[in-house]
């Protein structure tokens, strides 16, 4: 059974190599490029993970986080945060939100594939 | 996908560069006119952001760490604690020039630009003493970052941070680490899962988990999203405690940790699981309270991918809510406005063969029209659907090759930045019509006779700002690049607001190089027109732009080379405008099928304003041997096409004769006489240059509909060239 995985990024390259990355390790991925694109998405999908970037257009990653957690049927759905930042006040505001994880940009694909497994499986 | 996916990937991360590049320039320039407000700002660090983390990807070390220092900096400004005015905004564009070229850098594998370094610490100046170490201490934290997790530890680096290392000189032998560890609700509400940390603890070392049931209620009782386990852990006494400590990082703050150097440990962390009331442990056994042993059996440093499947179950409570499945199947990975990368080859190839569609639909319609069908006939209202149709597809294709103006324009911004800095001058510019869409080979081809332009505009055309200042102008000086659509062509006008072209100057100049016979009486417009000349440059001191070997006779040229036409106009103390007329498509144009002496020429309808048949009373003469025509109370000059081209010697009279009214760009107008109008059309346009240079008068050639070739006559620049004119000089130039 594949692991369904939604990874929220504004960046296309960053898409593109998540593509790449969890498509190769048998993921089911949808992407959206914001974070109001992500919870768009997420309305017709059940993801066993969701990966996010903090800086993005129109909702960033700390709204995003806090929205899906504000929905029941995603309370306990792992949230990983893929970004560049590594500042603490970040991390602490991204856990407040209700984040799993915290993956530091760039990533090594096959450890972002543990990770997932780890976290969701 | 056949070749390596990265490469692709690393190709399209430079397209979105690109992209990237153009949206921090307009952001930027947004932010030139007084728009402070929060999101441009964010653009503008969004940007800088992403080429960072896509660089940070592909290993582009020195990308990342000039696209970080730069971030740094834009993040001081978004947070407010940076103020933003005229010198760091000009520092801004500096930096995202630099950034600019540490991308193309990056991409063609060249070293990084010179005088990137001075850049970025000119740049970190802004921020003074107000955050000296961040930066440096940032550029580190952000290689070690996909290293430090080798340790076998997840990926998912529950923290790496703000991890006091607390174990100061602590024997590395000292006794076993105890740890109990106690979630609260909060940890769940975050979606994680204290298998996950305790798995991930395992793989340190050889670790003894036990599992705290006492706090757990009769079933009756339970109250599942409540959190009523804790965790006690021996682990090796030689572990790091920062190590151990790293495991919780991202969960910290939301359960209780207590690290301690002993061998017995004492649950009590109960006081804090009251406060929890959410966290679901249901799996536990509602009366097993005897704490259960775990010891895992897996080598510390085990391959991290078989360590994933084996569980330790006891101490892993059930998932808070298992995903559920079968979700729709539908596809989210939706790339709104999505591209195609199409080789242009295969667009040119496209063109071509619209355009012989174009011939093909004509010679049919002529021989239609030759089998004298009635016009309302089926065959003729199907071809004339037909046209249509040929019409349609044709400005599709052009659409595909038609790109808008803008990344050319924010070229030229750097252009001017450069040369106003090299010369010490105040210069803004101004952009106006950037979405105008032109065709790609068009916009390559006009990026030197611009860049040349602007260089021209910022050393000659504006004054220091001393100067200006007492001329009683703002000190900064203001060129405006503009770009509209006007009947047909696409008109590209360079306009300054400097001193005017100092036409005494470039008069005397003129004359002193032998270009103008002394005791030519030149009018404005044609002395402005000397600076097109060949061999002509007005530097009278050499700055530091001119002497790059370039003159307006080759920009000219360049233009021409495009079927453009290039004016110039002048006002002393106003400024001067350089106005470039360039036709929409190279493939492609509207003409008016003419016959001269037997010969049938295309005019462009662009070019035509009127036609008529002249009376006597039209014609005036004007010297000895030229004539004017009197229309609408204007004088225009005369000129006979069958003359100029050479096929016949002027007629001694052209009254009854037909003419073509035609404007140039810069407003003359002038009447060409012609012995017949046959017919206008679409013609495809055939490049005659390559086979025999620039033919003054003439800008291409095309095929008819019965298979002859017709020249595509350029009128402005037939005028430009012509022999009657009454003015002397033009006559010795073209001799």
């Amino acid at each position: 059974m594949s692991l369904k995985v939604l990874a929220v990024d504004d960046s296309r390259t960053i898409r593109d190599m998540l593509k790449l990355a969890l498509n190769d390790a048998g993921f089911e991925l949808y992407l959206a490029e914001d974070g109001l694109h992500g919870l768009e998405v997420l309305e017709g999908i059940e993801p066993d993970a969701i990966i996010s970037d903090i800086n993005m257009p129109r909702l960033d990653g700390f709204g995003f986080i806090e929205a899906v957690r504000g929905q029941d049927k995603h309370r306990a759905t792992p949230i990983l945060v893929l970004t560049t930042e590594s500042a603490p006040e970040l991390k602490a505001r991204a856990r407040a939100a209700g984040a799993t994880g915290w993956i530091v940009k760039p990533f090594d694909p096959s450890k972002l594939v543990k990770a997932l497994n780890m976290v969701a499986g | 996908m056949s070749t390596d996916p990265m490469a692709e990937i690393k190709a399209s991360f430079f397209v979105e560069c690109d992209e990237l590049l153009e949206s921090l320039q307009d952001a930027l320039t947004d932010m030139d006119e007084g728009n402070y407000d929060s999101e441009t700002i964010n653009v503008v660090f969004r940007a800088v952001h992403s080429i960072k983390g896509g660089a940070g990807a592909f290993g582009l070390d020195a990308l990342v760490a000039f696209a970080h220092r730069y971030e740094t900096v834009m993040d001081e400004v978004r947070s407010g604690r940076l103020e933003i005015d005229h010198d760091s905004l000009k520092l801004f564009f500096h930096t995202a020039d630099f950034l600019a070229d540490q991308v193309s850098a990056a991409r063609d594998g060249l070293p990084e630009p010179d005088g990137s370094e001075a850049c970025l610490q000119e740049l970190e100046a802004l921020m003074g003493d107000a955050l000296p170490a961040p930066v440096e201490e940032d550029v580190s934290d952000f290689q070690p970052m996909g290293l430090s997790l080798d340790l076998g530890i997840t990926d998912a680096e529950f923290g790496d941070f703000g991890l006091p290392s607390l174990d100061d000189g602590a024997s590395e032998n000292d006794a076993a680490w105890s740890l109990t560890f106690t979630p609260s609700d909060a940890l769940y509400a975050s979606g994680n899962d204290p298998a996950h940390l305790l798995r991930t603890l395992r793989e340190l070392g050889d670790v003894t988990v036990r599992c705290d049931l006492t706090a757990l209620p009769e079933f009756d009782a339970l109250d599942t999203p409540q959190s009523y386990l804790s965790w006690h852990a021996t682990l090796p006494g030689e572990l790091d405690e920062s190590d151990i400590r790293e495991v919780f990082d991202f969960v910290e703050d939301v359960c209780t940790l207590e690290l301690t150097r002993e061998t017995q440990t004492t649950p009590e962390a109960d006081d804090n699981l009251s406060l929890a009331d959410l966290a679901p442990q249901v799996e536990a056994p509602p009366n097993s309270v005897a704490p259960t042993d775990i010891v895992p059996t897996e080598p510390p440093e085990s391959e991290p991918n078989n360590t994933a499947p084996a569980d330790n179950p006891a101490a892993a409570p059930a998932p808070v809510t298992p995903p559920l499945k079968g979700a729709p199947q539908a596809n989210a990975t939706a790339e709104p406005g999505a591209t195609v990368r199409v080789d242009l080859e295969r667009i040119d190839r496209l063109v071509n063969l619209v355009g012989e569609l174009v011939i093909n639909q004509a010679m049919l319609a002529q021989s239609v029209a030759e089998a004298g069908l009635p016009q309302n006939s089926k065959v003729m209202t199907g071809l004339e659907a037909f046209m249509m149709l040929t019409r349609d597809i044709q400005d599709s294709v052009m659409m595909i090759r038609a790109q808008p103006v803008k990344p050319l324009f924010q070229r030229m911004g750097r252009i001017v930045r450069e040369a106003s800095a090299a010369v010490a001058k105040e210069v803004r510019l101004r952009t106006e019509g950037e979405a105008t869409e032109v065709d790609k080979t068009v916009i390559e081809r006009l990026a030197d006779p611009l860049t040349h332009m602007i260089r021209n505009a910022v050393d000659h055309g504006l004054e220091t700002p001393d100067i200006r200042e007492a001329a009683g102008k703002p000190r900064e000086g203001v060129i405006t690049l503009s770009a509209q659509h006007r009947s047909g062509r696409v008109v590209i006008e360079i306009t300054d607001d400097g001193a005017g072209i100092n036409r005494k100057k470039v008069l005397e100049k003129a004359i002193s190089k032998g270009l103008v016979p002394p005791e030519a009486n030149l009018s404005d417009g044609e002395i402005d027109n000397l600076l097109f000349l060949p061999g002509f440059s007005t530097a009278d001191q050499i700055s530091a732009l001119s002497g790059r070997g370039v003159g307006m006779d080759v920009v000219r040229s360049s233009i021409q080379a495009l079927g453009g036409r290039i004016a110039i106009t002048s006002e002393p103390g106003k400024g001067t405008r350089f106005s470039i007329s360039l036709p929409l498509t190279l493939a492609v144009l509207d003409g008016m099928v003419i016959n001269v002496a037997g010969e049938t020429l295309v005019v462009p309808l662009s070019a035509i304003i009127e036609t008529a048949t002249l009376t006597s009373d039209d014609i005036r003469s004007l010297g000895p041997q030229t004539n004017v025509i009197h229309v609408r109370g204007d004088f225009v000059p005369l000129y006979d096409l069958g003359a100029e081209l050479g096929y016949r010697a002027p007629k001694s009279s052209y009254e009854g004769g037909i003419v073509l009214l035609t404007a140039q760009d810069d407003g003359e107008r002038s009447a060409l006489v012609v012995d017949a109008i046959m017919e206008q059309r679409q013609v495809v346009i055939k490049g005659l240059q390559q086979s025999y240079g620039h033919i003054p008068g003439v800008a291409a050639a095309t095929i008819l509909g019965d298979g002859q070739i017709a020249l595509i006559l350029d009128p402005a620049d037939l005028v430009q060239n012509a022999s009657g004119r009454t003015r002397g000089f033009d006559i010795a130039l073209a001799g």
